[in-house]
């Protein structure tokens, strides 16, 4: 029995403890990666289809489900996000295309313009997910993301064919503070965007959220309802909205989108 | 200290059914309730954290009890809430991986399972005395015990303010054309307090024993 109170001892038992339990975290932080990465993936997809209202939040289907109505519905497509043109011969997969992972490639993305949404650099290609129609897509969602209290908010805004009327909106990445800002991602909250318009006459984004209530979106179109207690995180959501419809996020595709030469 | 070799003797049952009862850690130690009111909204919630919890004790338990004659007195916290912290991460990476959505919405409270004090207070008060395998019962009778409550509290929550059991309609809403009017209070923490508070009441009220003696 070696004495316990010894210097010596107590650091090498202090080593010991942290080897095995770096060990044990470790094995299942590694192993569960790929099941976790799929997660996360299959997740985006389906908060694309909640943006859109093809898949309801209370719905629970099983990932199979969730895939097909995915893969029957949507259709994504690369664009040029300078331009808004359609992106071609870039060898990427429009489906598992993640421009958030282009951040650290200077060769495919570019520092981005002073702006107050937290955002350092963008995507050259940006990706923009159509809902199929008969007679062409009858609406486009589009991802957003900007900083929030705590970290990145990463989320989807659907679009009306007319390139204004918001159809949907979800965050699918966030770390606000659960119960406060944590509320961008409640389902009661999303809906109140439905309806609103994303631009003015002037084609200026209008859209934010203000403190308090605004109205219904007939009375009310470019305001939405604040979180109480969550300045900061309602702050950042305007942003980011302002930041991705303007000149410098999907404005110029969006003008295509509205003449249909997108 | 127990010098049986019986695997569920009388001493080993007491040890068990002891902290879901008598001596409940949320209704008589009240430890554990800030957890108590964040995953009560939802029953599949609440079930989901009560198994984190029986895990995390029952493994921490054992853990520290293995090593209980090697822990130098001096550091015998820090390494308990290594182990606990271990463990936790541990839960939280498999809920990614199998109840990816449900992880998202338990969120923070997950990891708060390092912090809840019945976690620590079981591996310092228990585990640090007693042989392995009275502290893996010692340590699923009190998540047991705090399951009961976390399960009664979301019953109530999820039934009186949504109207449902584990999603399922059991009270039609007025809003869907049924008869009753959910009760929102329910669904914000404040009401978790009111449902605890009625809990300890009717627990004391049964068993007076336990009330304070100087009460």
């Amino acid at each position: 029995m070696p004495k316990l109170e010894s210097t010596r001892y107590i650091v090498l038992f202090a080593s010991a403890v942290c080897v095995v339990c770096a060990l044990v975290v470790s094995v299942a932080a590694v192993g569960l990666a790929d099941r976790q990465a799929e997660n996360a993936r299959l997740y985006r997809y389906k908060n694309v289809l909640l943006a859109a209202g093809i898949v309801k939040p209370e719905d629970k289907l099983p990932d199979a489900e969730m895939m097909r109505r995915f893969e029957s519905t949507i259709e994504p497509a690369l664009i040029d996000l300078a331009s808004g043109a359609p992106a071609m011969d870039t060898g990427l997969d429009p489906l598992s295309y993640d421009p958030r992972r282009t951040r650290n490639d200077p060769q495919m993305s570019r520092a981005a313009p002073p702006n107050d949404a937290g955002i350092t650099r963008l995507p050259n290609v940006g990706v923009v997910y159509y809902v199929k129609g008969a007679t062409g897509p009858t609406q486009v969602v589009l991802p957003v993301e900007g900083a929030g209290m705590w970290g990145l908010m990463a989320g989807f805004i659907a679009l009306d064919r007319d390139g204004n009327t918001v159809r949907g909106l979800t965050f699918h990445e966030q770390k606000e503070t659960p119960g406060l800002g944590a509320e961008i991602a409640n389902p009661r909250w999303q809906a109140l965007w439905q309806g609103r318009k994303a631009y003015d006459a002037a084609w200026e984004p209008k859209l934010r959220v203000i403190k308090g209530a605004a109205g219904p979106p007939a009375q009310d179109p470019h305001r939405v309802d604040g979180l109480s207690g969550s300045t900061i995180t309602s702050n950042g959501v305007s942003r980011l909205i302002g930041f991705w419809l303007g000149k410098d996020g999907y404005a110029s595709f969006l003008e295509r989108f509205r003449k249909g030469t997108a | 200290m127990t010098t049986t070799t019986t695997l569920l003797g009388p001493q080993e049952r007491a040890t068990l059914t002891r902290p879901i009862l008598i001596d409940n850690p949320i209704g008589i130690q009240m430890l554990g309730v800030c957890s108590a009111l964040a995953v009560t909204t939802r029953l599949d919630k609440a079930l989901v954290m009560c198994a984190c919890v029986v895990f995390v004790l029952v493994a921490a338990n054992l853990a520290v009890s293995l090593v209980r004659n090697y822990t130098p007195g001096s550091i015998r916290i820090i390494v308990q809430l290594t182990i606990i912290a271990s463990l936790v991460i541990v839960v939280d990476q498999i809920l990614k991986a199998y109840l990816y959505e449900l992880s998202l919405e338990l969120s923070v409270f997950v990891g708060l399972i390092i912090t809840n004090c019945i976690v620590m207070g079981r591996a310092e008060g228990f585990a640090m005395q007693n042989p392995p395998w009275p502290s893996v019962l010692d340590g699923l009778g009190n998540a047991l015990g705090y399951a009961v409550v976390l399960v009664l509290v979301a019953l109530a929550r999820e039934l009186f303010g949504a109207g449902r059991i584990l999603g399922f309609e059991v009270l039609p809403l007025v809003g869907d054309g049924g008869w009753y009017e959910p009760n929102g209070l329910m669904l914000i923490a404040p009401s978790a307090f009111f449902v605890v508070g009625l809990l300890i009441w009717a627990l004391k009220a049964w068993k007076p024993g336990l009330q304070d003696k100087e009460g």
